[in-house]
């Protein structure tokens, strides 16, 4: 699958309206996540609009690709996306939060079609996906025709239960799961060397057996390509180690840990989403 | 007297057979796997001492082994379930519903999917092992948890059918076996249904109604027919489920006795017995004696020597009997 020029711009009109998007809901919400849902819009947008084999329509076709999000916190990017995708109209996600929405503060399952776990806490989702991956070799013959993809964090590499899932997805040898890290280096309490360091992430997943790719995670070309390789190693599952800038397409909040769990004000949402729009604009310009 | 209608052993008295609940277990899961291909064991490196080997040696493709790792087992169970699969996670009871409480909660419990949390080494019942790996806690974790179903069989062969019925049951469920051997009181034709508690013994005028679960159902009949000797009449009923509970059944005799025990090898806090008081509080108030850890840690000893320090003897519920009936 090689993109072209004309894909890559689509996909990041598309990234800059999921990013209006989590402002406008994470401000009507008035809690939650923002600065991973910004860093993670662009690698979401290539996975619904590009990488993901899925259909709005019928969120459980048996052939979907699988996406389980290990980090619920960064939900506002999965929803905004979902709904961008067709799954639900847009507006809906200025229900974010509130009482009697599907759209949860973390993501539930039987909440939302299109959803493949329940999560919030912390290091369950590569185990999840692994089993679901492994599950799905069992059969004979193995059940074809999808691939599992778990999205995750660094601050959630902290959790056992992470290397755990990593351990078992290397021993099943799991050529069928992708594993796709945002490597933003934030967590709640500060950044993430400070809190407890990672590094060397990428070389911690090699030494466990998975096949690494280092991306910048805020790239759609490299993305995608890195998803294409992963679909070539079937002897062992794939890592894509993207980095990725927390809150990016806010240029003063990038990179701010301070922004991991907090929402915009009223005030902030205006002067934010003018950013986006000025940013949205000079993209359909470079593009003619 | 002992209730025909259960078809239990004829020299039920005697104790001459004596299994592990858990053998039980390794029973039934080679029968489940035999029944539907969906069926898969996961293991924690404690395959023998969970009888999951049985499984293992005959469908060697369906065993999963996770090594040291329950918060694992949990998660990647789940997402066998999520995909299809009837996963069954083996530990010991503290370990897994104990260490992987969080996991089993959201990606179990909340996705309400259908793995069978198999907890071993349940109870004082796993001996020399000492308090950590004594699990008194468990029913208590498993019953607050939303859409989990929690059985505790009284044998091996009631252990037997309770794999077997939540291999059928679509649900979340949890299922307490012990490590130690302990009378084997059903038999085949002994009736089980999932939320269905089973009047074992049942005196003429019975004064008391003794509510027991898991292997100490084996002591509350042997005060029952101590008991009527000394001229008082009991009822014995088998709790193998203590959620959903049967409270139809329970209801109905603490109203026709007027005073209830509770026998169970574990805390009374949050177990069986807080579960009675729960249901009797509402819909019929009615004096209970409590059998069960009195809020205190196990230790090392044998199964025998324990119960009867911890209070969960024969004549600890002959006592229980008597003075419930000193408060009606």
């Amino acid at each position: 699958m090689t993109i072209t020029d004309v894909e890559v711009k689509a996909i990041e009109l598309k990234a800059n309206d999921i990013r209006q998007t989590i402002i406008r809901m994470l401000t009507a919400a008035g809690s939650g996540h923002t600065a991973g849902p910004l860093g993670m819009s662009d690698i979401f947008a290539a996975l619904y609009f590009h990488v993901l084999k899925h259909d709005p329509k019928n969120p459980d076709w048996a052939e979907r690709d699988r996406l389980f999000l290990s980090n619920g916190h960064i939900a506002p990017v999965l929803y905004a996306t979902m709904a961008h995708s067709g799954y639900f109209p847009v507006e809906e996600c200025l229900t974010l939060r509130k009482f009697g929405s599907r759209l949860q503060g973390h993501p539930e399952r039987h909440a939302l079609p299109g959803l493949e776990s329940t999560s919030g806490p912390l290091g369950s989702g590569i185990s999840q996906a692994a089993g679901y991956a492994y599950a799905a070799r069992m059969d004979s013959p193995p059940a074809g025709g999808f691939r599992v993809y778990v999205a995750t964090s660094d601050g959630e590499h902290d959790e056992g239960n992470s290397w755990e899932g990593a351990m078992f997805a290397s021993a099943k040898k799991l050529g069928n799961l992708t594993q796709v890290i945002d490597r933003n280096f934030i967590q709640i309490d500060g950044n993430t060397e400070d809190v407890m360091p990672l590094e060397p992430f990428g070389d911690k997943y090699r030494a466990f057996g998975w096949h690494v790719i280092d991306i910048d995670g805020n790239d759609i070309r490299q993305f995608v390509a890195a998803c294409e390789e992963a679909k070539t190693v079937t002897d062992k599952p794939t890592l894509i180690h993207a980095r990725t800038v927390p809150g990016k397409g806010i240029k003063s909040i990038e990179n701010d840990y301070l922004w991991h769990g907090k929402p915009p004000s009223k005030d902030e949402e205006v002067v934010f989403l003018e950013e986006l729009s000025l940013a949205r604009e000079a993209l359909l310009k470079a593009g003619k | 007297m002992i209730n025909k209608e259960m078809h239990l052993r004829e020299d039920l008295f005697e104790g001459k057979e004596k299994s592990p609940t858990r053998s039980g277990f390794g029973k039934g899961a080679v029968e489940a796997g035999k029944a539907d291909e969906r069926v898969v064991v996961l293991s924690a490196d404690l395959a023998e001492s969970t009888r999951a080997d049985a499984f293992q040696k005959e469908f060697p493709e369906r065993f999963v082994e996770v090594g040291v790792a329950e918060q694992n087992m949990a998660t990647v169970g789940a997402g066998m379930a999520a995909y299809g699969k009837i996963p069954f996670i083996t530990s010991y009871a503290t370990f897994s519903p104990g260490r992987n409480w969080e996991q089993i909660r959201t990606t179990i419990a909340i996705n309400n999917v259908p793995v069978k949390i198999c907890g071993m080494h349940a109870g004082l019942l796993t001996g020399p092992d000492g308090a950590t790996h004594q699990a008194l806690e468990d029913i208590a974790l498993m019953r607050a948890m939303p859409n989990m179903i929690v059985i505790s069989p009284c044998d091996a062969e009631e252990g037997r059918k309770a794999t077997l019925a939540a291999a059928k049951n679509g649900l979340p469920t949890y299922l307490r076996f012990a490590r130690d051997k302990t009378p084997v009181m059903t038999t085949p034709e002994t009736p089980f249904e999932i939320g269905k508690a089973q009047i074992f013994w049942k005196s003429k005028n019975p004064k008391v109604a003794v509510f027991a679960t898991g292997p100490l159902v084996y002591n509350a009949l042997l005060a029952a027919r101590e008991l009527e000797g000394h001229g008082i009449g009991t009822a014995v009923v088998n709790v193998h489920t203590i959620k959903p509970l049967d409270k139809e059944l329970i209801v109905a005799l603490a109203r026709e006795t007027g005073s209830v025990v509770t026998v169970e090898e574990h805390q009374i806090m949050g177990g069986l017995g807080g579960a009675i008081a729960e249901l009797l509080a509402r819909e019929c108030p009615t004096p209970i004696e409590f059998v069960g850890i009195q809020d205190k840690f196990g230790q090392s000893g044998e199964p025998k020597e324990l119960m009867e320090h911890y209070g969960l003897g024969v004549s600890h519920i002959s006592a229980a009997v008597s003075k419930v009936l000193g408060r009606k």
